[in-house]
């Protein structure tokens, strides 16, 4: 099995609040991430395919079908974008590293037809990041 | 809608410390020690920035999108491990490494026990990276059983 590794960064806007909390406990569960006007991050994507070589190939999955597929379900879904307003995918949840994460993992899975979907980690700064995988794919080493 | 009930999620963190260690067992002789440890059994000890990485997971609470809070992982890690271990000599200051050798294998589960009661969230597994080209990675004894 081998596993396959491509790496991208958007920019992106958020703001951590639930509606159904009071004000004190929005700001007293997310602290400054509930300022009212949002703020933004560098966020750095690592997806990783699990799979085998093609025997003509050599190839788990071609990179550039990869790269197009980031491109078209996460770059042009979230660069730029201010992640409570214009990331449908997103509604209604609080766009925390491990809701985005999540949401990506979806628009993903599906459109990796070589190999297979293993891991999606985001990182929010290089100090903070989330790891998701379809349960019982985890690959221990 | 999207159905994501079945993904396992986890929420990594790294903090950074600075300790000063020795590697040495009076288990061995003089000689032996320095042949085994090197320079790293020079008598004084000598010191690392540490880098810790901590992976924990569980379900995503749907109030707050988040597996544990992010300020209650930094308090627990800072309570347990940085107050004690930064800036200290983990020979002298740290008492499971009184007879333990501090190589980083040991750290590694030394701070893998001290963290693995966090309340909030499952502790996953440790990384620690004594140097930018070495790191170590624990996930308790029953981890990998666990996962089959």
């Amino acid at each position: 099995m081998i596993f396959l590794t491509r790496k991208i960064e958007f920019s992106a806007s958020h703001r951590y609040d639930n509606p159904s909390l009071s004000p004190e406990e929005n700001r007293r569960i997310f602290g400054k991430c509930n300022n009212p006007h949002g703020h933004g991050h560098n966020y750095t994507l690592e997806v990783t395919i699990a799979g085998e070589p093609d025997p003509v190939t050599g190839m788990v999955l071609d990179l550039k079908e990869l790269k197009q597929i980031l491109e078209g379900e996460v770059m042009q879904r979230m660069d730029h974008r201010h992640l409570n307003y214009e990331v449908p995918e997103l509604a209604g949840q609080i766009p925390t590293c491990e809701n985005i994460a999540r949401v990506i993992w979806e628009l993903l899975e599906s459109k990796i037809t070589k190999g297979k979907l293993h891991r999606v980690r985001l990182y929010e700064s290089p100090d903070l990041f989330v790891d998701c995988y379809r349960n019982g794919t985890r690959f221990e080493a | 809608m999207i159905v994501t009930d079945k993904l396992h999620v986890e929420l990594g963190r790294r903090y950074r410390f600075a300790a000063s260690h020795r590697l040495y067992t009076p288990l061995l002789s003089e000689e032996e020690n320095q042949r085994v440890f090197g320079k790293c059994s020079n008598p004084h000890g000598h010191g690392h920035n540490y880098c810790l990485e901590v992976r924990v997971s569980g379900e995503v609470d749907s109030v707050t999108g988040m597996i544990a809070n992010l300020s209650d992982l930094d308090a627990f890690v800072e309570r347990h491990v940085l107050e004690q271990m930064d800036h200290r000599s983990l020979n002298e200051e740290v008492s499971a490494f009184s007879n333990c050798v501090p190589t980083t294998e040991n750290l590694c589960m030394e701070i893998f026990e001290r963290l693995k009661s966090f309340p909030a969230a499952k502790l996953e597994g440790i990384r620690v990276e004594e140097t930018a080209n070495n790191s170590f990675e624990y996930s308790g004894e029953h981890q990998k059983e666990a996962r089959q």
